[in-house]
């Protein structure tokens, strides 16, 4: 593992959630005593690298530090110290609820998504069946977003990102979108896409089962820290043990 | 420099969502892109009616100069209003995928500077009827309006910035921007109607008003507009907006801490 070229390398990071609240000009008039800051430290100097190739998990509780992290690799959110470094490789981030346009078509908002993960137009279109087709929206394809259900959404968003492949995937929850035949669906569409040898992918999921299948590596957060780090089965059951 | 870089990298995807959104309006209204016409069509009769029969102060080629104002008043104010939720109103896109946030506001005046472009074509179509003498002096109209998205663009980049961070800032812009509405002149000249000092002084401190004013004398009175201000605009506009690409640039991954 050690002559592998590295595709995530974090070193030192640290993201807290401090004084950044929005305040109001009417509140801070009328409550002269100063609010205290609060400060949330989602993330606490945390280092680790992720070989090319490899399908990595993550685990935790709820606020842990798990979606933060991946909105930090997919360079969302500023570290507030450390660095991340993806030796140029490009990213996307899958996670429920992509951010469409709600007014705008399927085979807009589409194109738009795939064009702010850095795709070139032509790129997109020339997928552009593809993802329909894995999509199965059928005719709601061409009605605006907000007409969909909660899993056609999903279904729409997951497709995006599986069909336009990026050399960085983080995937947060997404593994459970939609009815059982899409969910299979997906989970074959994951499997093809981890195979590639050239892909790096971060799993973010609360499914032990899931996790042991996909994934070579695990790492445990465990309030904003790394807990443990290493093969799946060991961390997943010391994880599991300190869950009951 | 990073900004023209992303500029370039953003470019197709900022054209094609104006685009989107601009379709997408047309589809979810009834009178559809007619809007876009009517809008400030119908708003200069009320104000000219306003001015002319209860005021009874009026001017020459009255309703295409209430026109012309509606026309880049309405630019201002959209764009200038509009960014301060624009961060929070983008959440979906902004949590997502990282963008330059400036890029929506860039998109945001190319939505609404379509919809001025086309109040302007209304424009012409005005003076054609109304039989406005034009002499080279129109072509000045192409100065000003590129200072008007200079200074717009810096506006809005620091509406943007702070829109985040305070959360009543809109309240407080809505009024500061009414404000600025009845200082611009939009339905009154003010050269006319405000006596001696402070008249220049309102024209040349408020932009909205200075570059109005400017487009008025440029396409329907024949004349040149203050060059010395007009090129002092611009500097300023082009600071205030390389500034506020700047801090804009220094914060915006904080934004999705906050929104």
């Amino acid at each position: 593992m050690e002559d592998r070229e590295i595709a995530i390398d974090v070193k030192n990071l640290e993201i807290s959630y401090r004084c950044l609240k929005s305040f109001s000009i009417r509140k801070s008039l009328f409550q002269l005593k100063k609010s205290k800051v609060e400060v949330y430290e989602a993330v606490r100097d945390v280092s680790f690298q992720v070989p090319k190739g490899e399908i990595m998990g993550m685990v935790g509780r709820n606020g842990s530090g798990k979606s933060t992290m991946l909105r930090a690799i997919a360079g969302i959110i500023a570290p507030d110290s450390g660095t991340i470094d993806l030796h140029g490789h490009n990213v996307s981030l899958m996670s429920i609820g992509v951010g469409f346009q709600k007014k705008l078509s399927g085979r807009e908002n589409i194109l738009l998504s795939g064009m702010l993960l850095g795709f070139s137009e032509k790129q997109v279109r020339d997928k552009m069946d593809e993802i329909i087709k894995f999509a199965e929206l059928g005719r709601f394809i061409d009605m605006p977003v907000k007409t969909y259900s909660s899993g056609m959404y999903s279904k729409l968003a997951f497709s995006i990102t599986a069909v336009l492949e990026s050399d960085i995937m983080l995937i947060d929850e997404v593994l459970s979108v939609g009815d059982a035949k899409f969910k299979k669906k997906s989970y074959r569409k994951m499997k093809e896409l981890i195979s590639n040898k050239n892909r790096t992918v971060v799993i973010v999921s609360h499914s032990s089962e899931t996790l042991r299948k996909l994934c070579t590596t695990l790492m445990w957060l465990h309030n904003g820290k790394i807990r443990m780090l290493g093969k799946t089965d060991e961390v997943l059951e010391a994880y599991e043990k300190f869950m009951n | 420099m990073k900004f023209f870089n992303d500029i370039k990298k953003y470019w197709s995807y900022t054209v094609r969502s104006a685009k989107a959104e601009l379709k997408s309006e047309v589809a979810s209204s009834y009178l559809s892109w007619l809007w876009w016409i009517l809008d400030p069509l119908l708003f200069m009769m009320v104000y000219t009616f306003i001015a002319v029969i209860v005021f009874e102060k009026g001017g020459k080629y009255f309703p295409i100069f209430v026109f012309i104002g509606l026309t880049m008043w309405n630019f201002f104010n959209t764009v200038v209003l509009g960014s301060v939720k624009i961060v929070k109103n983008n959440s979906a896109t902004v949590s997502k995928v990282y963008i330059p946030k400036f890029i929506l506001v860039i998109k945001k005046m190319m939505v609404n500077g379509f919809k001025m472009a086309i109040s302007f074509v209304l424009v012409f179509i005005l003076m054609g009827i109304y039989r406005v003498p034009v002499s080279y002096h129109i072509l000045y109209i192409f100065p000003v309006l590129v200072v008007m998205m200079l200074v717009v663009f810096g506006i809005s980049n620091l509406m943007l910035h702070f829109g985040v961070f305070v959360e009543d800032l809109r309240n407080v812009m809505t009024v500061v921007m009414r404000l600025c509405f009845y200082m611009s002149g939009i339905f009154y000249s003010i050269s006319e109607r405000v006596p001696e000092p402070y008249n220049r002084i309102m024209l040349q401190l408020n932009p909205a008003a200075f570059l109005i004013d400017s487009a008025r004398q440029s396409l329907i009175y024949s004349a040149a507009p203050g060059r010395k201000v007009l090129l002092l605009w611009g500097a300023a506009g082009l600071i205030l907006s390389v500034l506020s690409i700047k801090l804009v640039y220094k914060y915006e991954n904080s934004y999705v801490k906050v929104i």
